[in-house]
């Protein structure tokens, strides 16, 4: 903001100006614009406001308004210098020009008020008003502005009504109004006289001027003329000239700021500024009143400081105790000093000046914004602070508050405006405007480069140039370039002899239209001709302008040039020397004056003429005109008329005027506007017509007679030798002789190479005539030339030239170089003759004809493509270039890519492009075609999708079908889906030719055929479908499989110790275990160790081995001499419980009498076979052997995958079978016994046991003694027991029968067994119907029991065949077997109970660890198992436990663990005070003190109404107690806190069962045989396989008796009856039985007993095959095979 | 290889490489173990192991690229043998030499007892298999701790990649990769 002063210095300066100036044109001005007065009157003060500027920053806005009023000033002057030549006058001062610019203005206005003087006059008529009823009255007006005007009025005319008052009551200079107070200021104070006329008219004003305004406001409605007695009364109102004069002032003003000059918003807004002026003066009182009390206490001051001087030197010395002021005083003292501007608010009245009242422009109706917030206290301690200090109330507006702005940030830059034109704007603040910037890497690279053919090149030609001003140019260089310009114009004028032309067409229509005429010859001038005549007349008028203005073109580049050689040649006089080789021939060329003359003078004749005719048919119109509007008028005046009378005699009968005017005004209404009254028009001047035209072709054209002057300009004049020049001239040429120029080529932007330098001639034309090639590989974007001039050795840029970039056809050689025009901005100036540039230069002695020239120059060049050598243009396709272009724009368009683009524009692209008239079939623009054409067609639709990744299809190298078709991908697609075909292939290959479709094969077939199941291989088609069931039931858990796979918990990556539970009876105690570390260590007692665990993964094959330590064996079956006879009878039908007790004691008995002292009984040996590995221990002796041998079996996983799914997932099982070692003599000869020793080794099956690798890899060990599993009648063999030498050992083991081995099977290294996925598919967590509290209940409990018996099993809940979680309880439910079972033996329980048994373990065992690849264990219910006739240990043991619960007995189902099965489910039945186990798939039953029950922990008991935990010490059978009832020993489920709900059994109430077909059975049989045969023969291959069918029959008929008695041993007398049948051949045979699920497994049991193997010379063999169907398609098979050797 | 660890001493690392299932290495030692290194006297007192190792590798596919995990093991104050961390990079894939600092970690123990106890009996929580770190399957259920750094040099050679397709660099290529981490010399 400026200061005050400044503003007040500017202001008078300012009135000064004004005044001058006024006093020159006031008569003048009074004279023409009498009437303007009125209108003017009351912006007296507010015109000097509105230079004050509109808002609270007078300053900066007047300042501004007059530097624009200067700019536009300076600017129409300067372009009146260029018009006209020579300016009249030199604009010295600005005030001057400002004062013509009035001049100026005031004439035009003074126009505008005649053309207005009808409406003036009826202002004037108003003059004498009657304020209240005028504002009574206009209240009835609607218009919002007006109402809002009227409001304003009434405010103001009360406020003006009450300085009324005040003025009469008291002195003028303290009673003025806040508005009034501007009198004080000083530039009022000037015109003393002005002001006090003003204040003595004072209140007049007010009046007159409430009059005014009304008068302006109603200047519509109102009509009539002005009463004589008004006009008296405005005339002779007394106007002092001041007012006036602003009047004038503001009138200018406003016409300079704006033309559009509407009275009503001009009223408004000085309404509004007049207010805002008011406060501003009554800051500037407040101001000077400051003023003067800061000069007072100065002077005071100053008078005091004069005593202080004469003081003696000792006076400066002084010895004082220090001060101490007391506390009190202080604060007393400092009370003075200090000032502690209170929080309180103040009183409005002290921030107003005395007896004002506070103003409220808000509630006035004027708009007041809203100021900045700011908190209360703050401000009256700011307040009260600005009261304190001299002049604080200058900062209170009327309201009493701070001035402020409604917002404090300006709307406007406070920067000062930057319009010096004079000096040199600062470079720091020169706006620099730079392009925007292209990404560099936004390389379009043309196509095809790189390969050979396409290289393009672009020739760029740069041949010189020529400057049309140089800095360097004396000014008669600068003459003769302008001559030199002149002469070229006018060449070209001549060349296209525009007049000459325009001339012949005018007389070729002039005599058109004479023939028609003539033709015609007023005879019926048809309509279409007479139109046709018009519009050839209105054709020669259009000519005949335009040869008018192109022959005075040519006769004043004429002149011109004549003037301009005049000049130069006055300048080379003046210089006394030549420095431009121009001059100028004038040719006359004489013309024959007479004829000249006469031509001339026809050519005005004609021209007058038919200015004539047309200016006839003018008047004619205007004519017709005037008489249509003057009737029109006439109509209105008779109304008028008549209204007038009506109105005369109203006015007779009211008295009150005021009525009468309103009537008046009423009438006026209704009649509406008065028509202008016409002017007839003036009759043409048909002498003035011929006398327009003569002057008009003096100017324009030579005169008659006069010789054609033709200019020449040639070069040839000799220039003045260096030496003759004057000393300015000499250092000129120097300086040019310095210069050198060169040129810059730059290619996008980007320096390609520069031209050499070549020196400045004194002709300023530089030649270079150099050509580049430019290979290109971008596309060329631009190609500029940027041209430098050095002196020396430094350069500088002048200017640069952008040349458009060739289209593909322009070659090199045909193109013309083209010149391009530049110019330099830059400011030049010597000391010498040299002009300079952008400096105003006189070419004239007198220092007129200023010209500012700026360096400019021509440059000829030219940029074509390459033609290469074989005549090839090496240019890009054109369309690809612009395809190239368009495409990639669009692709960088994103935007584009969504379909939205080029919506915003389309209108006015569209626009353009018809505006342009494209041409439709350039390709260049057949997008912008394309784009209109849709545009056209209909709105563009924008898409109302949005598209997140648009761009993605652009990184799309393959279409998703080639994808789908590349064999690579789908490999590898396959792979990362963990096909199981694919899951861990190796190195896909790179390409992909060299993957076959044969890897796919099995794959699609699996997919293909995964419905259709080969019912060659299963035989059954019921075991089709039941496999294909299963296979899906198993797909599903698999992919439930995955997921939880994918599914970690912490414990998965991270090894972490378990924090020891201190109190725990598993961890022990934390203290404890610190204590045992410093037990001595007792090298006696070893304890074992624990192996280091390995973690699967880095593993590679050969690094797993299976441990297999053979310890010995027990009841081993002994060769039986062929010639023994046959013993005892056969067993009878023994009860179970004698089994058990002394069962084989008879036996025993019998057979050791039959032992052959000192002969070796039996030489068995084990042979253990895993993955195709086959070993076996040395042969030992004996029925109870004992090896102690390790057998190591090398480990490898399928596919080398080690990890721990995969692991689980192997399905391989250990084989480990006993032999007996057979040597038999062979040695024919007798005598050669004694020296040689020839025996042939035969080995004999005598039992085996099988243990599947995922029982070894689940339990890292297998430790115990197992059962084999041995043929129920093993031919040559028998069960010996040795008597004796065992001793008590043998009671224990007495108890049970059967062959039994004592194993430890182990891997090395130990691995980590893969978690039980139970663990994680609790995380999974399937779908359930049990309630959420049962689930709880069940996590607690087994979570309870984890933490205490982690060894022990604990299952309450498991996952039924569909996935669900179900408690466990709800699959026992009593279900009857099949009746026929029970009606086997009616009257024997126990036999129908081993029936039963047998029954279950006949369903196929399928353990669903392998199938579902060790992930959990699927219970299927009762029917669903007999359905499918596959299932693991649980569902035949939930079969047995209901049926044997619906024979009555009491059965639990027992979970726990066993050997070699792991966790595993039996049957506990309580008979008679005696618990029983049974295991359900082998149907074997133990007693609960068998030692070699192969069950080794009981986790929990479970019946169809409870669960219960065993917490009992210890979880052998033989040592605990099975009573359910004890708490103490076993923890129940349901208990008083949680009883039973109530589950219902998930068991159907009743199976059904079919009949099997005894056909179907046999036709299996017969198959069964053939099959066994042809492997049999196909086994043995270098031998003939010989069938005894003798043997075979036998066997045959032998076979349904072993299934009659349950397998039991029954082969005494069936060995016998062989003996008898046989006694010539050796026979070893055995029978197998098996469950009977496929083909396959019976297969591999008939090849793992080698009978095949047999390879003496004359062995046969025999087979016997035998189904025995029970109900529901439960099968029992036996196959008996034996081999035969001839002993004879 | 240069190794970082503040408060460490006589250190010594495991090194192994984790790769895809088109990944198989054709010479050199997959898995590996250096000798113990002690502190520097010099004022950086990093442990500098300088141990090279060598192998190369062919593939088919650059899926499954072979990535290095190293882990570091030393004693702690009980003189129990605990790991100082894990760390695992990728093997540049361009030919020439490279310098990669890996930043090591270790798995954080559940909960403060275990912690203490960790501590106390020198059994400080590992990952079941180092290789887990240059995976990140199941890596959300860990938490760890950073702990030093590790600096690793390769010098990388690659044959015929150009040939399946593979432009890893401007020059000429080689089919199989070869990794060299060589020793860099001590620094004081």
């Amino acid at each position: 903001m400026s200061t005050p002063s400044d503003l007040r210095d500017k202001l008078r300066k300012k009135r000064r100006a004004l005044q001058e100036s006024l006093g020159k044109v006031k008569d003048d001005t009074q004279a023409l614009v009498p009437s303007d007065s009125d209108v003017t009157k009351e912006n007296e003060r507010t015109a000097v406001e509105k230079l004050t500027g509109r808002g609270d920053d007078p300053g900066e806005t007047l300042r501004r308004s007059l530097k624009a009023q200067r700019m536009k000033k300076k600017k129409k002057l300067l372009e009146e210098m260029s018009m006209e030549g020579p300016p009249e006058e030199e604009m010295v001062n600005e005030e001057i020009t400002a004062v013509q610019e009035l001049q100026h203005d005031q004439e035009e206005h003074s126009v505008e008020t005649l053309a207005e003087e009808g409406r003036s006059v009826r202002l004037q008529r108003d003059l004498p008003p009657l304020p209240v009823a005028r504002a009574d009255s206009s209240l009835s007006e609607s218009s919002m502005r007006q109402r809002m005007r009227e409001k304003l009025r009434v405010a103001r005319s009360k406020a003006a009504s009450l300085l009324q008052q005040e003025a009469s009551l008291e002195q003028p200079s303290h009673l003025r109004g806040p508005r009034d107070r501007e009198t004080l200021t000083r530039f009022d104070r000037e015109t003393d006289l002005d002001v006090h006329e003003e204040e003595s008219s004072f209140a007049a004003r007010v009046k007159f001027r409430d009059a005014a305004r009304k008068a302006t406001r109603d200047k519509r409605t109102e009509t009539g003329l002005p009463t004589e007695e008004e006009a008296y009364k405005f005339f002779t109102f007394n106007f002092d000239p001041e007012p006036q004069e602003s009047r004038r002032k503001d009138r200018a003003k406003k016409k300079t700021r704006s033309t559009d000059d509407e009275e009503n918003e001009g009223e408004e807004d000085e309404e509004e500024e007049e207010e805002e002026t008011g406060r501003a003066r009554a800051r500037e009182g407040e101001d000077e009143s400051r003023e003067r009390d800061e000069d007072a206490p100065l002077v005071r001051d100053e008078e005091e400081d004069l005593f202080i001087i004469d003081q003696s030197a000792k006076d400066f010395l002084e010895l004082k105790k220090a001060d101490y002021i007391g506390y009190n005083r202080r604060v007393l003292r400092e009370r003075e000093i200090f000032f502690t501007p209170s929080t309180r608010p103040v009183p409005a009245s002290c921030k107003l000046p005395e007896n004002v009242q506070p103003r409220y422009l808000e509630d006035e109706g004027l708009y007041v914004g809203e100021r900045p917030p700011v908190a209360l206290s703050n401000q009256n301690i700011l307040e009260n602070r600005i009261l304190k200090e001299d002049g604080g109330k200058k900062w209170f507006g009327d309201d009493g508050r701070i001035l402020a702005l409604p917002d404090p940030i300006k709307e406007s830059s406070s920067r000062p405006p930057l319009y010096h034109l004079e000096e040199e704007l600062d470079p720091a603040l020169q706006t620099v405007y730079r392009k925007p910037l292209k990404s560099k890497y936004v390389n379009r690279y043309i196509a095809g480069v790189g390969d050979t053919q396409g290289d393009y090149q672009l020739d760029v030609d740069v041949s010189g140039l020529i400057f049309s001003h140089h800095p360097l140019f004396s000014k008669e260089h600068v003459l003769g370039a302008r001559l030199a310009q002149l002469y070229d114009q006018y060449l070209s004028r001549q060349h296209k002899n525009l007049t000459c032309l325009l001339t012949d067409k005018l007389n070729g229509l002039r005599n058109t239209i004479r023939n028609m005429l003539e033709l015609h010859s007023g005879e019926g001038i048809s309509h279409v001709t007479q139109q046709r005549i018009a519009e050839y007349k209105q054709e020669v008028r259009h000519t005949r302008q335009l040869r008018d203005t192109e022959q005075e073109k040519d006769r004043t580049l004429l002149k011109s040039i004549i003037k301009v050689w005049k000049e130069l040649k006055s300048l080379r006089e003046d210089k006394g020397c030549t420095n431009t080789p121009y001059k100028l021939y004038i040719r006359r060329e004489e013309i024959q004056r007479a004829l000249d003359e006469q031509e001339q003078e026809a050519e005005i004749l004609a021209e007058v003429a038919e200015l004539q005719a047309e200016s006839e048919e003018d008047y004619e119109r205007k004519l017709n005109e005037y008489k249509r509007k003057h009737e029109e008028w006439k109509s209105w005046k008779k109304k008028q008329k008549t209204l007038k009378k009506k109105q005369k005699q109203r006015r007779q009968q009211s008295q009150d005027v005021d009525e009468e005017e309103e009537e008046d005004e009423h009438s006026e209404e209704e009649l509406g506007e008065e028509p202008v009254k016409p002017e007839a028009p003036e009759k043409p001047d048909i002498a003035g017509l011929e006398q327009q035209v003569r002057e008009k072709a003096a100017k324009i054209r030579r005169k008659p007679g006069e010789p054609v002057l033709v200019p020449e300009l040639t070069a040839s004049n000799p220039i003045t030798p260096n030496e003759a020049c004057p000393r300015g001239e000499i250092s000129r040429r120097e300086d040019v002789s310095k210069r050198s120029l060169f040129v810059k080529v730059l290619y996008n932007d980007k320096e390609v190479s520069r031209t050499d330098s070549r020196s400045l001639n004194m002709d300023f034309r530089v030649h270079f005539g150099q050509i580049f090639n430019l290979k290109i590989v971008n596309w060329p974007e631009s190609i500029k030339l940027q041209i430098y001039e050095g002196v020396s050795s430094s350069s500088s840029l002048i200017a640069e030239v952008c040349v458009p970039v060739p289209e593909s056809s322009v070659l090199t050689g045909s193109t013309p170089s083209e010149e391009l025009e530049f110019s330099s901005n830059q400011r030049v100036t010597f000391n010498h003759e040299g002009v300079g540039s952008d400096v105003p230069v006189s070419f004239t002695n007198d220092g007129s004809n200023i010209q500012t020239l700026l360096t400019s120059g021509k440059l000829s060049c030219c940029v074509s493509w390459a033609v290469g050598e074989d005549d090839i243009p090496l240019a890009p396709p054109s369309t690809q270039h612009g395809a190239g272009m368009h495409s990639g724009l669009r692709q960088m368009d994103a935007i584009a890519c969504i379909g939205a683009s080029g919506l915003n524009d389309m209108k006015r692209l569209g626009k353009w492009a018809a505006e342009s008239r494209l041409d439709p079939n350039d390709p260049n623009n057949a997008s912008i075609m394309q784009l209109l054409s849709v545009a056209s067609g209909g709105e563009v639709v924008a898409p109302d999708y949005f598209r997140l990744e648009q761009l993605q299809e652009e990184f799309n190298f393959l279409s998703d079908e080639e994808l789908e078709r590349s064999r690579r991908f789908r490999l590898i697609r396959l792979r990362s889906q963990e096909e199981p075909e694919f899951r861990n292939f190796k190195t896909i290959p790179a390409t992909e030719r060299e993957i076959s479709e044969k890897v796919f094969e099995e794959y699609d077939r699996r997919l293909k055929e995964g419905e259709v199941i080969d019912t060659k291989e299963h035989i059954d088609a019921h075991r089709a479908l039941v496999a294909k069931y299963l296979q899906k039931v198993r797909e599903s858990v698999i992919n439930r499989f995955l997921i939880s796979k994918h599914h970690y918990i912490l414990s998965d990556l991270v090894v972490e110790e378990e924090v020891p539970s201190i109190g725990g009876p598993g961890q022990g105690v934390l203290g404890l275990n610190l204590f045992k570390l410093a037990e001595p260590k007792r090298p006696l007692k070893p304890r074992r160790k624990e192996r280091k665990k390995v973690t699967a993964q880095n593993l590679s094959d050969g690094d797993i081995k299976l441990l297999v330590n053979i310890i010995r064996g027990y009841d081993i079956p002994i060769r039986k001499p062929h010639t023994s006879k046959p013993a005892a009878g056969s067993k009878g039908a023994r009860s179970y419980t004698e089994t058990f007790t002394a069962a084989s004691t008879s036996q025993t008995a019998l057979q050791a009498s039959e032992w052959p002292l000192g002969q070796p009984v039996i030489r068995p040996f084990v042979e253990v076979s895993f993955q195709r590995t086959l070993l076996q221990t040395s042969t030992a002796e004996g029925p109870n052997p004992c090896w102690n041998e390790e057998l190591v079996l090398p480990f490898s996983a399928p596919n080398g995958d080690y990890s721990t799914s995969s692991l689980q997932a192997v399905r391989d099982e250990v084989f480990i079978s006993i032999f007996d070692e057979v040597l038999h003599d062979v040695v024919e000869d007798e005598r050669e016994r004694g020296s040689s020793v020839h025996t042939r080794i035969e080995r004999h099956w005598l039992g085996s046991i099988k243990i599947p690798f995922s029982t070894i890899y689940m339990q890292s060990r297998i430790d115990g003694t197992f059962k084999l599993g041995t043929p129920s009648v093993l031919l040559g063999y028998s069960k010996e027991r040795s008597l004796g030498s065992e001793g008590g050992y043998d009671a224990i083991r007495s108890l049970s029968e059967g062959t039994f081995l004592t194993l430890f099977i182990t891997i090395e290294p130990q691995l980590v067994p893969g978690d039980s996925i139970r663990e994680k598919m609790k995380d999974v967590k399937f779908d359930t119907q049990e309630v959420e509290r049962l689930l709880l209940a069940c996590e607690i409990f087994e979570k309870d029991a984890g933490q205490r018996y982690p060894d022990r099993p604990c299952v309450t809940t498991v996952v039924d065949i569909n996935g669900k979680t179900v408690f466990i309880t709800r699959f026992i439910r009593p279900l009857p077997p099949p009746q026929e079972l029970l009606d086997a033996f009616p009257n024997n329980s126990q036999e129908a109970t081993e029936l039963v048994v047998r029954y279950v373990s006949l369903i196929p065992f399928l353990p669903d660890s392998v199938s579902f690849a060790g992930i959990c264990d699927l219970w299927s219910t009762c029917d669903q198992f007999l359905t499918l006739l596959a299932g693991d240990e649980e569902e035949h043991a939930v079969l047995l436990c209901n049926y044997f619960l619906s024979m009555g007995k009491k059965a639990w189902l027992i979970i726990g663990t066993a050997i070699p099965e792991g966790p595993t489910a039996y049957v506990l039945t309580q008979e008679q005070n005696r618990y029983l186990i049974w295991n359900p798939s082998t149907g074997q039953y133990y007693g609960q003190h068998d030692t070699f029950c192969p069950l080794q922990t009981v986790g929990c008991l479970v019946n169809a109404d409870n669960v219960w935990f065993n917490i009992q010490l210890y979880a052998t059978p033989i040592r605990m107690s099975f009573d359910v009832t004890k708490p103490k020993f076993w923890k129940p489920f349901f208990s008083r806190s949680f009883p039973d709900p109530g589950l219902s059994s998930v068991q159907p109430e009743d199976l059904v069962y079919r009949r099997t077909d005894k056909a179907y059975a046999a036709e299996l049989q017969d198959r069964i045989e053939k099959i066994l045969r042809e492997k049999i023969m196909e086994w043995r291959p270098r031998h003939p396989t010989r069938w005894n069918r003798y043997c075979t029959s036998t066997l045959r008929q032998f076979l349904p008796k072993l299934e009659m008695s349950g397998g039991r041993e029954v082969a005494e007398e069936h060995r016998l009856e062989l003996q008898s049948l046989l006694g010539d051949y050796r026979i070893s045979g055995f029978p197998l039985h098996l469950p009977f699920s496929e083909i396959r497994p019976i297969i591999e049991a008939v090849y793992s007993t080698g009978v095949h193997n047999v390879e003496a010379p004359n062995v046969e063999f025999a087979l016997a095959v035998y189904v025995h169907p029970y109900p529901s398609n439960v099968l029992s098979v036996w196959v008996y095979i034996a081999s035969l050797v001839r002993t004879r | 290889m240069r190794k970082e660890f503040p408060e460490y001493d006589d250190l010594y690392c495991k090194y192994c490489f984790v790769y895809g299932h088109d990944w198989a290495p054709t010479s050199g030692l997959e898995e590996g173990i250096s000798q113990i290194t002690s502190k520097g006297r010099g004022s950086t007192q990093s442990l500098v192991w300088n141990f090279p190792l060598d192998i190369t590798f062919k593939s088919t596919n650059p899926f499954g690229w072979p990535q290095i995990v190293v882990s570091v093991y030393g004693p702690d104050t009980f003189g129990n043998d605990v790991v100082r961390g894990y760390g695992a990079v990728h093997i540049p894939f361009t030919p020439g030499k490279h310098t990669r600092t890996i930043p090591m970690f270790v798995p954080e123990s559940t909960s403060r007892l275990q912690k203490f106890t960790s501590w106390l009996m020198g059994r400080r929580p590992e990952y079941t298999d180092p290789k887990v770190v240059a995976q990140g399957e199941g890596r959300e259920v860990t938490r760890v701790r950073s702990q030093g750094f590790v600096t690793l040099q390769f010098s990388i050679i690659t044959k015929d990649m150009k040939k399946l397709g593979y432009d890893t660099t401007s020059g000429e290529q080689a089919p199989a990769t070869r990794l060299a981490g060589t020793e860099q010399p001590y620094r004081s």
